[in-house]
């Protein structure tokens, strides 16, 4: 390819470079906290340090489709590294950092990466345990020294330094730089995001460079966001809402990406950046409504009282405005009020005092903790996508959120269902291929479509409204028709309740087992002098049971008579990612679940049933496993 | 724990000591809370004192620090009689401890209390610090930066800003050891860095311990009632035993030494 660039940059790092002419060093690309300060790097010291690090790279031998896993927290530097991966034609492939042993290395085996950057100590730790299992592994690069003085290994080599190999190479080779990243174009791959899925092995999935530029473009075209707003990368790398965002939405955006200093300050940062946008999968919508509880439970009287009278009426009023429905003058007046005295000053605690677009998807946001939200004057609203397409394919446009459904495609997305109800989508942000697995690539990508596994349909205003997973959509024993998801997001919205697993397929009535917020039961224990030693012995206590059972009780109110929830058990343990009865992500593996917890399944369906004794494994963190035996208590909802 | 080029181990100690205590004798009335013991530190080591409740091992850390003045013997820190110095004197000499009693100031945030352990090398006028100004400001920030590189190396960046008092007490030991550090010592002396802490607090502590070594090459004392602690951590054991000192090797010697199984064990002494 001939030396001058194309007129829209088609790759990544042809978009940094092309920020970086352009802002040189007058807007800053990226930020991290460290040493309680946020220290900024322009995007030309971006751009300078990508080189630098490819250079380095390069000389240890990175060529074209070469692979490099990453390993760690938000960092520029692994955003740099990534994207000097990309500049040689190489592919970044970000892992889990929490993942356990055999998770990584399966994912840096099957990815066949020749090269690992790691954060730190703890990470390159993990690596040495099982480098003889990873014969492709060359280099191994670490960001952070602290804790590795004496660590004398051939393959180990500071990022450091990587920049230092870096700066000579580029005396040797003057024009190597310019010339790997003109080589590059939109259909080279960009990364391999694995996807834990919800059954089964990781699979890799395969973007282009081309599919990430069309489909931040696309959410462009709906979302605002320019070299003045601000972002948080504070979701996991490994996340494609992370690459998404962080990378191609901002490099395209020319906005500013802030790392926080420690995955514990976060809400910290978040409330001193106080971003513009932010994007973040259910899980963190519910934590921090419940944090925002907590603080309610804990503030003074006259905080308390305020709340308790304005926070109902605001999500009241939230809900008229999704329906579409008129707000009563007095409820607008109150509301008004109380913008002032509560959803202000309780917006601002959360760090959304400068939100314009919070965007919520991965996952389904149970209804009330979107009215929560709005009604704090946060503009909340569902994304639908998947990785295999970006992230992105529906999105709610402002003024037209509603509550149930994901909202319409974006531009250049189509969006139809398949005479089973499945999700289809194509458009220009549609993934490569799995790596290494073509029969699952034709599965998911037939005659051009990605087929998603979603059940869903169309609201008469051309919104998405999905359901659940097509597999996972279950009929009662009476042939009624129920949606697992549906029942479990209601009942999520209860703080008390972190997870919930409804069954209920070709049995008479809906069962649910229970995971109990173990951080917002603890204070309520604590209020109520209630004594216990941990979580199994917190969640089996009547009193807890019958707190859950009141809240399952409010939302069978919501629900129809026959999706109402008849009984219920609360686990004895919490589903872990380690013990693979939920992804990274925190999505249900009902397999798995359904099978570990067959005994409890059973007792929920067998009359007269008060407790059941369950012999749980419990896998540690190196592998090892365990048996314990618990009691579990069975429950009947009155009223169902 | 990987030997440092620096680290001498008992035995074949050699060179001048970092620290000697040369047959000290601390009374309190007629009791003898230390007779005759001497101890030598070399730098770049970690050493463990262990011994029974009431061993001397405390009053050995204080006469240390100089809290106490020892009846007889003396105290040499590098090379030098040290002896009667006050606690202020020997802190400024480079030698930062923790409390078996966690001794924050409650009320202050944990970095205001960190900021308390660069005390000593603050120069500068009143006038100037009032308000605010010239070089007492530079001084500041060069002081601020450095106790964020501590607070960074703890990994104690969340809790920045709350008041100690309302920490839990692992992490208020963290923060103490935090402060000590933020003196940059050459020798660092721990009471009892992970009494009260659970296991997976102690693992922390005992690699905070081992990265403060490898990191800074500060040389460490402590006191440790956590064997599997002491053997894992320490360069060298020394035991006491009724203010006498009764061992002084390897861990892996003196935990199979008959005098120390006794001291433990509880046989009669005479």
């Amino acid at each position: 390819m001939s030396a001058h660039q194309p007129e829209t940059p088609d790759t990544l790092p042809k978009l940094l470079l092309a920020q970086a002419a352009r802002w040189d060093s007058r807007r800053v690309a990226i930020r991290e906290k460290e040493f309680g300060i946020w220290q900024s790097y322009s995007w030309r010291d971006a751009a300078d340090h990508v080189e630098r690090i490819a250079l380095g790279l390069a000389s240890r031998g990175f060529r074209r489709g070469d692979k490099i896993a990453l390993i760690g927290d938000n960092r520029p530097q692994l955003y740099w590294t990534m994207l000097a991966a990309q500049a040689l034609g190489g592919v970044p492939v970000p892992v889990y950092q929490d993942s356990i042993a055999a998770e990584m290395h399966y994912v840096i085996d099957h990815s066949e990466s020749r090269m690992v950057l790691c954060e730190d100590q703890e990470q390159v730790d993990k690596i040495l345990e099982m480098k003889d299992k990873l014969p492709l592994i060359e280099t191994v690069v670490y960001d952070d020294p602290k804790g590795m003085r004496h660590y004398d290994y051939p393959f180990l080599v500071s990022l450091e330094r990587i920049q230092e190999m870096g700066t000579a190479f580029a005396r040797e080779h003057p024009e190597y730089w310019g010339a790997e990243v003109a080589r590059g174009g939109g259909g080279d791959l960009a990364i391999i995001n694995y996807t834990s899925g919800t059954t089964g092995f990781p699979k890799g999935v395969m973007l282009s460079h081309d599919a990430f530029i069309s489909t931040a473009r696309s959410f462009l075209e709906v979302e605002t966001l320019g070299e003045r707003d601000e972002i948080m990368a504070y979701l996991p790398m490994a996340w494609i809402g992370d690459s998404f965002f962080s990378v191609a939405v901002a490099f395209l955006a020319g906005c500013t990406v802030n790392c926080p200093e420690d995955a514990s300050t976060v809400r910290q940062d978040f409330r001193e950046i106080g971003p513009t946008m932010t994007f973040a999968p259910p899980r963190i919508w519910e934590n921090i409504l419940s944090q925002a509880q907590v603080r309610i439970e804990d503030a003074n009287w006259l905080q308390r009282t305020l709340t308790r009278f304005f926070l109902p009426r605001g999500m009241q009023r939230a809900k008229l405005e999704l329906e579409g429905k008129p707000v009563p003058a007095g409820l607008h007046v109150a509301c008004g009020i109380g913008r002032w005295l509560v959803f202000e000053p309780l917006r601002d605690q959360l760090g959304f005092r400068r939100i314009r677009s919070a965007i919520t998807g991965g996952a389904a946001l149970g209804p009330e903790m979107m009215q929560f939200f709005r009604a704090l004057g946060v503009n909340l609203k569902q994304l639908y996508g998947a990785t295999e397409c970006c992230a992105p394919a529906t999105l709610h446009r402002d003024g037209q959120v509603r509550l149930e459904t994901v909202g319409p495609p974006l531009p250049g997305v189509e969006v139809k269902l398949s005479p089973r109800g499945e999700v289809l989508i194509r458009c220009g942000g549609l993934f490569s291929g799995y790596y290494k697995s073509p029969e699952q690539t034709a599965e998911a990508l037939r005659d051009g479509w990605l087929h998603t596994g979603d059940a869903g349909l169309f609201d008469p205003d051309g919104h998405l409204v999905i359901i659940d997973r097509v597999k996972d959509v279950a009929k009662l024993h009476d042939g009624t028709v129920f949606a697992p998801q549906y029942i479990e997001n209601k009942l999520k919205f209860s703080v008390y309740i972190r997870e919930a697993v409804a069954v209920g397929h070709d049995r008479p009535y809906v069962a649910v087992m229970i995971n109990i917020d173990m951080e917002v039961l603890a204070n309520w224990a604590e209020r109520q002098g209630l004594a216990y030693t941990g979580y199994t012995d917190l969640a089996q206590n009547p009193a807890t049971y019958r707190l859950v059972h009141d809240e399952i009780q409010r939302t069978n109110a919501t629900l129809a008579p026959s999706q109402r929830v008849k009984r219920f058990a609360i686990l004895h343990k919490e589903l872990d990612p380690d013990d693979a009865e939920i992804t990274r992500t925190r999505k249900l593996r009902r397999g798995f679940i359904n099978e570990r917890y067959a005994s409890i399944i059973a007792a929920l369906y067998e009359p007269g049933a008060a407790t059941v004794a369950v012999r749980a494994t419990v896998t540690y963190e190196d592998g090892r496993t365990s048996e314990t035996e618990r009691q579990v208590r069975i429950m009947d909802v009155a009223g169902a | 724990m990987m030997a440092t080029a620096l680290g001498t181990p008992a035995g074949g100690a050699s060179g001048p000591a970092l620290l000697s205590v040369e047959d000290v004798t601390v009374r309190f009335g007629a009791v003898a809370a230390l007779s005759g013991v001497s101890v030598d530190v070399h730098r770049g080591e970690i050493v463990a004192i262990i011994g029974p409740n009431g061993a001397g091992k405390t009053t050995l850390l204080n006469v240390i620090s100089g809290f106490y003045h020892p009846r007889s013997g003396r105290i040499l820190f590098q090379g030098r009689d040290r002896t009667h110095l006050k606690p202020f004197d020997v802190a400024a000499l480079g030698i930062a401890r923790t409390f078996q009693n966690v001794a924050l100031f409650k009320g202050m945030s944990v970095l205001d209390n960190i900021m308390t352990g660069r005390l000593l090398k603050m120069r500068g006028s009143f006038l100037l610090e009032a308000v605010y100004w010239g070089p007492a400001r530079r001084q500041e920030l060069e002081h601020r930066a450095a106790v964020e590189r501590v607070i960074d190396f703890l990994e104690i960046q969340a809790i920045r800003k709350t008041p100690a008092g309302r920490l839990p007490y692992g992490l208020q030991k963290r923060v103490e050891l935090a402060r000590a550090l933020a003196a940059e010592p050459h020798l660092l002396l721990l009471d009892e860095p992970m009494a009260g802490m659970n296991v997976e607090e102690k693992e922390d502590m005992s690699r905070f311990i081992l990265d403060v070594h490898d990191e800074f090459g500060t040389t460490i004392v402590l006191i440790e009632h956590d064997m599997s602690v002491v053997m894992d951590i320490s360069d060298r054991v020394v035991v006491l035993d009724y203010g006498r000192k009764i061992a002084d090797g390897p861990p892996e010697i003196v935990r199979k030494d008959q005098v120390v199984m006794d001291a433990y064990l509880g046989v009669a002494h005479d």
